[in-house]
């Protein structure tokens, strides 16, 4: 039997505002404990809501970037339940008219091959609290910091067939809501987190299977892991002749595997009604184009224009247009050195392997783009080789000065003088003796041997096109 | 409509209510007949009439300036508590 | 002085009659005579009270002095108080002292007020009668073996007992025109977004409104320009400049065209209570004004659409009571939801339990549509009555409450005979609109109230017409004797 996976996901984005969705209380991430959270936040009587305009602004940025209908009146409604986390016993939330309705994404599969994946809608809503269990040994400790910071849900309609596809999706939306700058996205401190709804089918099969959903998975890689042991459990579960439990279910990187949270699943009925302290939110004309008019190139037509505007394989475009400062960075390398190729290998190379052993981003990197550019013009104009390329890349990343000047203070200019060459190569032929023999007896291979000796002798400086072209005449005589 | 016993001890559950055996009998006698009342309602087509959910429904949401404006009120808001310690409000264990 | 109200107050500090410290002072010392018969207030603020009365005359003393610098009031126990106690008259909140004041209360502050107390009320400002209050019943000045009517009672009490010269409201369902009525006060009800919600303690966020209880409309009239107005951290409340209400508060009433809910004369109106209101409307007639026989449809079923609406906003917002941040906690939870439930279930009284109760049920899944949502529907066709009944008529007029007071614990048992108190008075919550009771006769002893409701933010005009009717009658002078 052939299974396919139907997988939809929830993504919550935390929405980089300086103050929460409804009180004037900082977001920052990492603050003591209860120390940004207000009367309001605290759900003390009398307390009101009053709605952030700016993330207002950010949902709409997304949604005009997913080419999503604009909800003109969206509504806040009550979403009731009960935990500590929660201090006014509801979330709101959207659920009838959210700010974003129908839109979509375009995701690139490994085969090189795309995909439009369908975004069903997304709406503000407030995150809740932090519950501590691990401080103390018969109580649970409540940290309020985060409750009430603004989050945008996004919901994926059930399009995404097995788990690279979905971990393409969120590398996706990450990457936008990253050029959007509507949130910091960092997985790792909660701001961009996820669940999956997972379920099987046989191939063929038109009608969905049962579903579980999967809470809170906080990296790609998770997600993943997590879709794809979820998956599994169905398959085997339904060949074995059984059937799925619609449930929530929770994954456990260290064992990796889901399991039941049954607790959760207890009488949920969320008595879902309109926030009464607040009114519908408007949008007009005006609002929605001037948020237009501020948002940046995407990546999508970034990548478009990559490989018109500088002859990039859609592979190279696409993965520079991906992240907004390393597009950045690289366009300025490009159209500094004039070589959008040279730059593009060296912004997806060298410069890309050094941040991620220093664990940097681009945009604190010790090399700027302009220095960068100044290497990659050596070697454009033959000052340098490739190879010796590379020791200068890393003694500017040491911070030793730019590409000329380390050049010149380690005389690393490359020979170019032909008499000087010569001069080396004559010396050399002239210690190899035996060698020079057989390579005139036919054993074209050894030629490579006295390239080398030539290249060690001049401590890799001399040009080797130069290099092989003089041997190749003084070796045919 | 009216409401069964077992409604009540749902509805109780869902609004975190501890009701006694007693309260139970009450309740679900008092909301009976408060049930019947509003049921006069049910007598009203009202097929096509939009629900009013405020009674200025011409009236729009404001939006605040994303500025902080809120400092540090810790130790203020934490003497409220009825159990609260190292600037954490407590509940008894949640087993996850 | 304690026979003066707000406006006179006024007058005699400004005037030097006599100074915010004594008549604080003898306020003071009438509260402590008279309160424990009549269980008016829950708190008593004598120490601040005099010291901001001592402040209030050092102003003057500069020459700074506002109309209201140094005249005392109450507030209703549903306003937050910073420093002091704010518990909704429930258990829930005995211990609660709020960081904060509520905007209404600031305000008064800024104007130079001195709070005598704060007013007790139905807990949560959930019933008709002030005897659901976890501090006991409050009983009526004119008979203590009457209800004040509610949840106001605690503020009608006090000022009808002249424990207080006004006192600061709150009315979601009626809870200022039926205490208004029964304790023979003036009060009103302002239009939904008049005066800022903030830091009142929410029943039903949408029907809630502050307002005040006196014994004129000047005095209304003075305390309403001083508490109306736009609040930034209030979304619900409205942006539009505030008249001075006391500028056209004398103007003529002729061409007044009132209009009279044959529903509101219909069925269930004492007749007592009938004639009162039909010699009140004479002399408005007399006074120039026409009457005018309309129809409020679905007035019918404003209490059911009402008793689905504001249970349900209630249930979400007493949510938040969980013992967890503030208030009311039981002893030795076991778990998390013996934390809750027990913390609410003994937190709570027996009707605010009720309330939620049905709000829950209201609004869970498969109920929604039959009672919410067709609340909401109902709600609309209510509103629609008004704004058809407003093409033809300036204001409309009826009694507030079918009979005068009533005996304690004569409703308790019946919350369906408890609820429909307020059926006169109900829909025009629903409906947004503005509302007033006035004094406009008696029957066997007891006053009688006269509604009148307006179009939206048309306070300047109910206060007009109250006034005018109070120069031409005397109804709203009588007095109960402590």
């Amino acid at each position: 039997m052939a299974w396919e996976t139907v997988i939809g996901l929830e993504v919550h984005v935390q929405l980089a505002t300086a103050s929460k969705l409804f009180s004037g209380s900082s977001t920052r991430f990492g603050a003591e404990p209860n120390t940004q959270a207000n009367i309001f936040d605290l759900a003390l009587p009398g307390t009101l809501p009053v709605l952030n305009g700016e993330a207002l602004r950010m949902a709409v940025r997304f949604g005009l970037a997913i080419g999503a209908e604009i909800g003109r009146t969206s509504v806040f409604d009550r979403k009731n339940y009960f935990y500590p986390d929660l201090p006014k016993g509801y979330q709101t939330s959207q659920l009838e008219f959210p700010v974003v309705g129908k839109g979509s994404l375009v995701i690139a599969l490994e085969d090189g091959s795309t995909r439009t994946i369908g975004i069903t809608r997304a709406h503000m809503e407030e995150d809740a609290g932090k519950s501590l269990h691990e401080e103390f040994t018969k109580e649970t400790g409540i940290d309020l910091n985060r409750a009430g910071t603004p989050l945008l849900e996004i919901v994926s309609e059930p399009e995404l067939r097995t788990a690279k596809e979905a971990v393409a999706y969120l590398k996706k939306l990450h990457s936008l809501i990253l050029y959007l700058g509507i949130s910091d996205g960092n997985m790792a401190q909660g701001s961009m987190r996820c669940d999956a709804n997972v379920s099987v089918r046989q191939v063929g099969d038109t009608e969905f299977g049962t579903r579980t959903e999967i809470k809170n998975i906080n990296s790609f890689r998770f997600v993943e892991k997590a879709i794809t042991i979820e998956a599994q459990r169905q398959i085997e579960i339904l060949e074995d002749g059984g059937r799925i439990i619609q449930e929530t279910r929770l994954y456990d990187s260290d064992k990796n595997e889901t399991r039941s949270m049954r607790s959760k699943e207890v009488a949920n009925d969320y008595r879902y009604f309109r926030e009464p302290d607040l009114l519908p939110v408007v949008i007009d004309e005006a609002f929605i184009e001037e948020i237009r008019a501020s948002l940046p190139e995407l990546p999508d037509v970034k990548a478009l224009r990559f490989q018109s505007d500088y002859s990039l394989s859609e592979y190279d475009a696409t993965v520079l247009a991906a992240d907004r400062d390393t597009a950045d960075f690289f366009e300025a390398v490009a159209k500094d050195c004039e070589d959008a190729k040279l730059s593009a290998n060296w912004v997806m190379g060298d410069l890309q392997a050094a941040l991620n052993k220093l664990e940097i981003s681009i945009t604190a990197s010790t090399v700027s783009s302009a220095a960068l550019a100044g290497l990659i013009k050596r070697i454009k104009d033959n000052t340098i080789s490739s190879k010796i390329a590379k020791t200068v890349f890393e003694a500017m990343l040491n911070g030793e000065g730019t590409a000329d000047e380390i050049i010149a203070a380690k005389g690393l200019k490359q020979v170019t003088d032909t008499g000087a060459i010569e001069k080396i190569i004559d010396s050399v032929l002239a210690n190899s003796q035996a060698q020079v023999e057989q390579y005139r007896s036919g054993q074209e291979k050894v030629f490579g041997y006295f390239v080398g000796q030539v290249m060690k002798e001049s401590r890799g400086k001399a040009n080797p096109a130069q290099v092989n072209e003089i041997l190749k005449r003084k070796l045919g005589n | 409509m009216a409401i069964s016993q077992k409604d009540i001890e749902t509805v109780a559950h869902l609004a975190r209510l501890h009701l006694s055996e007693n309260e139970e009998q009450e309740v679900l006698g008092s909301i009976n007949s408060i049930l019947a009342m509003i049921d006069q309602m049910q007598a009203v087509d009202t097929t096509n009439v939009e629900p009013l959910a405020h009674a200025n429904d011409a009236a729009r949401q404001r939006l605040r300036e994303d500025v902080v404006t809120e400092t540090n009120q810790r130790d203020n808001l934490l003497k409220l508590a009825p159990s609260a310690e190292n600037g954490l409000f407590l509940v008894p264990k949640v087993i996850e | 002085m304690l026979n003066q109200g707000l406006t006179e107050i006024s007058r005699a500090l400004t005037r030097g009659d006599y100074t915010s410290a004594e008549l604080t002072a003898a306020y003071l010392e009438r509260i402590e005579q008279h309160n424990s018969g009549l269980n008016a207030y829950i708190t008593i603020t004598g120490e601040q009270a005099l010291s901001q009365a001592n402040a209030a005359d050092a102003l003057r003393a500069s020459g700074n002095a506002g109309p209201f610098t140094g005249v005392p009031l109450a507030h209703k126990d549903i306003f937050c108080t910073t420093g002091i106690r704010t518990s909704c008259g429930s258990r829930m909140l005995d211990n609660f002292i709020a960081p904060y004041n509520a905007t209404v209360v600031e305000k008064f502050n800024q104007a130079g007020a001195v709070m005598l107390g704060k007013t007790n009320m139905d807990e949560f400002a959930m019933g008709s009668s002030n005897e659901t209050s976890w501090y006991g019943p409050v009983r009526n000045p004119w008979n203590r073996e009457l209800v004040p009517g509610g949840s106001s009672g605690g503020s009608a009490a006090a000022v009808a007992a002249h424990l207080c010269p006004a006192a600061t409201a709150t009315d979601t369902g009626g809870s200022i025109r039926q205490p208004a009525s029964f304790c023979g006060l003036t009060g009103i009800k302002p239009t939904y977004g008049r005066v800022s919600r903030w830091g009142m303690i929410a029943f039903a966020s949408s029907l809630d409104q502050a307002g005040v209880l006196t014994r004129s409309a000047e005095d209304a009239a003075l305390m309403m320009n001083v508490m109306s107005g736009f609040d930034p951290k209030d979304s619900t409340s409205v942006e539009l400049p505030v008249p001075d209400y006391l500028a056209d508060i004398d103007k003529p009433l002729q061409g007044l065209r009132i209009g009279l809910p044959s529903q509101h004369f219909a069925e269930g109106l004492g007749k007592d209570v009938e004639l009162q209101i039909r010699a009140a409307l004479a002399e408005f007639e007399k006074m120039g004004a026409t009457l005018k026989e309309i129809s409020l449809d679905n007035s019918h079923l404003s209490v059911s659409a009402y008793y689905v609406i504001a249970p349900a906003e209630a249930s979400a917002n007493l949510s938040r009571y969980d013992g967890v941040r503030y208030g009311y906690r039981c002893n030795n939870p076991v778990d998390l939801e013996d934390l809750y439930k027990r913390s609410r279930a003994e937190g709570f009284g027996a009707e605010v339990k009720r309330r939620i109760m049905v709000g829950t049920y209201a609004l869970s899944a498969g109920y929604y549509d039959a009672y919410y949502k067709k609340a909401q529907q109902i709600r609309r066709l209510i509103k629609e009555d008004f704004m058809r009944a407003f093409a033809e008529v300036d204001v409309i007029m009826g009694p507030t409450s079918p009979h005068t007071a009533f005996a304690l614990g004569s409703k308790t048992k019946d919350p369906v005979k408890m609820y429909l108190e307020d059926i006169y008075t109900i829909a025009v919550n629903l409906a947004g609109l503005p509302g007033m009771s006035i004094p406009a006769g008696m029957v066997d002893g007891l006053p009688v109230g006269l509604q009148i409701v307006g179009r939206d933010f048309d306070e300047t005009r109910l206060l007009n017409i109250a006034h005018r009717f109070q120069q031409a009658t005397d109804w709203h002078t009588r007095t109960p004797g402590v």
